[in-house]
């Protein structure tokens, strides 16, 4: 774009205001929000969740629900869009504005092949069909960097990678050769490598196309990669605004330092010298078959886990790095006896393969797991103190206390005010609710826990107050933890021994200060690389 | 095994009073009545006008027809005969009782019977009843004292299988005596109607209830299973839902006679595949959530895991599933009755009541009354099972 128009600006929001209605009451998502993206300018809104962040950007095209109220002014190029007819809004939707979700697989017809998913936006805002249409969209997803384009036009969005699914949002958002793209966390769901690689070819694009570019994330080290200004949102409000060296170099606000800082650091506690041995494997693989025909022949397998051995002690802590299908949390799953595996497992010096489902039943008691989504993980329908409780129920483990006292203690040792424990989980946040999971685990006073990306649902802030937490609950119960996570960072600030996990294969193995200082494969090396590129850029 | 046992006692190390150790209140043990998200759905209701007024109507309905002996009835509350008390609804008392010749139930409607009441058992009943029950009036008959008793009728006095002296040809029109005229059996149609409706929710109940239990079970057990066993039971279902159910209705009514538990039985025998399939859909989708497999990780046994945490996400389902079942269920009753292969032929059932105004449209009354109490019966249902299933909806919101 030539240099006049730089300083206009494409979007300018003023005193935005938006509340939601639910049983009677009002819930104010947004408290008077003004910001402008200007011409060629990428402008990240940055944020905790629930500050408001993908609400303001749904409000720009008047995408949300009907029991929102919205008030203020969003002009796009002088035009107001707030109580714009529906008619001028489907016009600028898709065609002027574009947008990008977070979720590349639901943002998908998963009907559709790749090639009618863009036509069809093609037919809608520019009327092309035919061969003119085809050709357009061969080049839209050559620019977008899908390799053998022709071969893959007739691909379903289950059959691409999240990457490539990614890849094709973003060629249908500029489809219509958008001014202003707004991308509502593009990356959050995507492996760091790919991560990398999504933001760079956003940066080309969008020099190419001139457009705007308005970035939702949670995460600073991608928006100090991409943006020019940053707005920092917190309950509904922007606490600061600037360019992005000066906010990075010079925050003013005190959230965005706490954000700053945000980063969980710190090295594992010393693990104790002479450590009982919790848990041994030696070649553990969790292959499942593919069968083909009328008799089900076993034709291959699927190597889920191949050949993982790994042994952790009382009081330290494993952890296993991978990307998406890695394999390892199918690993964490089999090592639990959650799914059938092959290969000894020796719990406290006991092979437990093959042991029966009642047999280990009893096991249960120490060998705890924690998993990712603190909002799946917790029974909708059970109080916090019913949750917490039930394992005790089941190892009999209240004969000599009342339950209730066990769970209040519990639940202030995780952090967690006892007089909630009447309360229902979504009543609380993300960052209480792994809490609560992790108490529900703690309360049986186990001597193996694994931790299945316990902190990547989570803001920072929190990640680093949950890493903190499983810190102290280690020294003080000498627990073993068996940590995943894609997350090198979370990974450095816990583990003793990092394990590195590349489809089913273990690609790397060995104490953490190793594996950090000189990372032996290309692998380690590339992931590595990645994620610390986003981190320090 | 053994080294299970000498593991630490995990509890025994930590202090034993919680209270004092960290200086926090413990909660008071609030357990509300209701969970705070059925608060939400009652509330919910209640703002639902039409549901909540049809809930109270039909209430009182059902409340009314259950004690229908005491509105509906061929005889009466109470007698005071000669001093003493009687109870004719709870206590057989045989014709003799009260000064009769018969040793069987005493007939009440008979005059010769009010008769004998009235006066204390004069023998002159016997051939002029209708003067000596005027005559009593007063106390004297014949210029002598008498003991003069007195008893107490029901609303209607008519039960169900009451049969009329009408002095003209059955089904008789609407009139002071029958509110809603006779059958072509003589019968009221008002006491008939009240029974029946009685009999037609009982029965709806009884088998929606059972028929729920069983295929909640069932398909619980093949979504928390699935594989094989989900296998297997889906193609018995499929068998088991192709059989002529009405054929084999008539054969086993034959072999055994017709009777209200025998149908029961059978209803619930062919109707138990409905909820399957949702709550088998529920199951196979619950059975992946994390907190189940979080459940489990804890050492939770099955059929807890079945009960305590997914039942609770099949029963939105089921609960959307219940209104077509209970009119369903209501349609079976009325149309195997209406067909003639329904309960007992003296029973008070609708669907005989329809057939009747079917054979007899003459008689308008009789197809008018069924409408209407089919019409009114199956809408207030229709209308508080629609209110139940927005207030489950979680994606309603009521102002």
């Amino acid at each position: 774009m030539s240099d006049h128009g730089a300083e206009r600006a494409v979007l300018t929001v003023r005193d935005l205001r938006i509340a939601f209605s639910q049983d009677g009451r009002q819930i104010d998502a947004v408290k008077g929000v003004s910001f402008e993206v200007r011409r060629g300018e990428t402008v990240a809104l940055v944020g905790e969740s629930g500050s408001g962040k993908s609400v303001t950007a749904l409000s720009t095209v008047a995408l949300l629900g009907e029991n929102a109220s919205v008030s203020g002014s969003v002009s796009y190029e002088g035009t107001e869009m707030i109580g714009a007819p529906e008619k001028d809004l489907r016009r600028v939707r898709g065609n002027d504005i574009s947008f990008i979700f977070q979720e590349p697989m639901t943002s998908l017809n998963p009907l559709h092949t790749l090639e009618k998913q863009l036509l069809e936006s093609l037919a809608l805002h520019q009327g092309l069909t035919g061969e003119k249409a085809k050709a357009r969209v061969i080049d839209l997803l050559k620019r977008v960097g899908i390799r053998d384009v022709e071969e893959r036009l007739g691909a379903y969005p289950h059959q691409l990678s999240g990457g490539q699914r990614q890849r094709v949002m973003i060629a249908m958002a500029l489809a219509n050769g958008p001014d202003l793209l707004i991308a509502d966390e593009p990356t959050t769901a995507l492996d760091v490598t790919i991560q990398a690689q999504i933001l760079e070819l956003l940066a080309e694009l969008k020099d190419a196309e001139g457009m705007s570019l308005l970035f939702i994330t949670h995460d600073l080290g991608i928006v100090r990669r991409i943006a020019d200004r940053v707005c920092v949102m917190k309950d509904g409000e922007i606490v600061e605004t600037g360019r992005t060296e000066e906010i990075f170099a010079d925050p003013k606000h005190p959230y965005t330092r706490k954000l700053l800082n945000a980063e969980p650091s710190g090295r594992a506690p010393a693990m104790p010298e002479d450590g009982e041995t919790i848990v041994e494997t030696d070649g553990l693989r969790v292959w499942f078959p593919i069968q083909r025909g009328f008799l089900k022949k076993t034709v291959g397998h699927v190597k889920a886990v191949n050949d993982a051995t790994l042994s952790i002690r009382e009081g330290q802590t494993v952890g296993v790095v991978g990307e998406s299908g890695s394999g390892k949390t199918t690993l964490a799953l089999a090592i639990m006896r959650l799914i059938s595996s092959d290969g000894p497992i020796l719990f406290l010096g006991q092979d437990v393969q093959g042991w029966k489902t009642k047999e280990i039943r009893r096991l249960r008691r120490d060998m705890q797991i924690v998993f990712q989504d603190p909002y799946g993980s917790l029974s909708p329908r059970m109080t916090v103190e019913q949750i917490v409780a039930e394992g005790l129920g089941v190892h009999d483990m209240h004969e000599r206390r009342d339950r209730r006292e066990m769970v209040a203690e519990m639940l202030a040792e995780v952090g967690l005010d006892p007089a909630t424990m009447h309360r229902y989980p979504h009543e609380f946040s993300g960052g209480q609710r792994q809490r609560i999971a992790i108490a529900r685990a703690m309360i049986l006073r186990p001597r193996l826990v694994v931790l299945d990306e316990p902190t990547s649902a989570l803001d920072m802030t929190v990640q680093v107050q949950i890493v903190d937490l499983l810190r102290r609950l280690q020294m003080k119960y000498k627990l073993a933890y068996l940590f995943i996570s894609h997350d090198l960072r979370v990974i450095r600030a816990l583990s003793h021994h990092v394990m590195v996990m590349k489809q089913g294969d273990v690609v790397e193995s060995g104490p953490a200060e190793q594996v950090f200082a000189a990372p032996q494969s290309d692998y380690t090396r590339a992931l590595m690389a990645a994620a610390l590129n986003l981190n320090d850029a | 095994m053994a080294q299970l046992e000498d593991l630490p006692k995990a509890v025994d190390a930590e202090v034993e009073d919680v209270k004092a150790h960290d200086g926090y209140a413990m909660p008071p043990s609030r357990r509300g009545f209701l969970s705070p998200l059925n608060q939400r759905r009652w509330r919910n209701f209640t703002r639902n006008q039409r549901a909540f007024w049809s809930l109270w109507v039909f209430a009182v309905l059902f409340a009314l027809s259950l004690c229908a002996e005491l509105i509906a009835n061929d005889k009466p509350l109470l007698i005071q005969y000669r001093g003493d008390l009687f109870f004719p609804l709870t206590n057989v008392y045989p014709e003799t009782t009260f000064g009769g010749d018969f040793p069987t139930e005493a007939a009440y409607r008979d005059v010769e019977v009010k008769c004998l009441i009235a006066t204390g058992g004069l023998v002159e009943c016997f051939d002029d009843p209708e003067g000596l029950i005027e005559d009593a009036g007063d106390g004297m008959v014949n210029g002598e004292a008498i003991e003069a008793g007195w008893s107490i009728w029901p609303l209607i006095p008519y039960s169900y299988n009451t049969p009329n002296n009408l002095g003209r040809p059955a089904p008789s029109p609407p009139d002071a005596d029958h509110w809603l005229g006779t059958d072509d059996a003589t019968r009221d149609v008002l006491a008939r109607v009240i029974y029946g409706f009685r009999l037609s929710i009982v029965f709806t109940l009884i088998v929606t209830a059972s028929a729920s239990v069983i295929g909640i079970a069932a398909g619980a057990v093949q979504g928390f299973f699935g594989g094989k066993v989900d296998l297997i039971f889906q193609r018995i279902i499929e068998i088991w839902s192709s059989t002529p159910s009405l054929y084999i209705i008539i054969i086993m009514f034959a072999i055994f006679g017709r009777g209200f538990w025998l149908l029961v039985f059978l209803t619930v025998l062919f109707g138990w595949p409905a909820l399957v399939g949702v709550v088998r859909a529920e199951f196979l989708r619950a059975r992946n959530f994390e907190y189940v497999r979080a459940a489990r990780a804890l050492g939770v046994s099955d059929v807890t895991i079945m009960f305590r945490h997914m039942l609770p996400n099949a029963m939105v389902a089921t609960l959307t599933m219940m209104p077509f079942l209970i009119t369903a269920t209501i349609g079976t009753l009325a149309s195997l009755d209406f067909l003639g292969f329904g309960l007992p032929a003296s029973s008070p059932s609708l669907g005989e009541l329809t057939l009747q105004a079917k054979q007899n449209l003459q008689a308008p009354w009789l197809g008018f009354t069924a409408f209407f109490t089919f019409a009114i019966m199956l809408s207030l249902l229709v209308f508080i099972f629609e209110g139940v299933r927005d207030a489950f909806d979680p994606r309603k919101t009521f102002s």
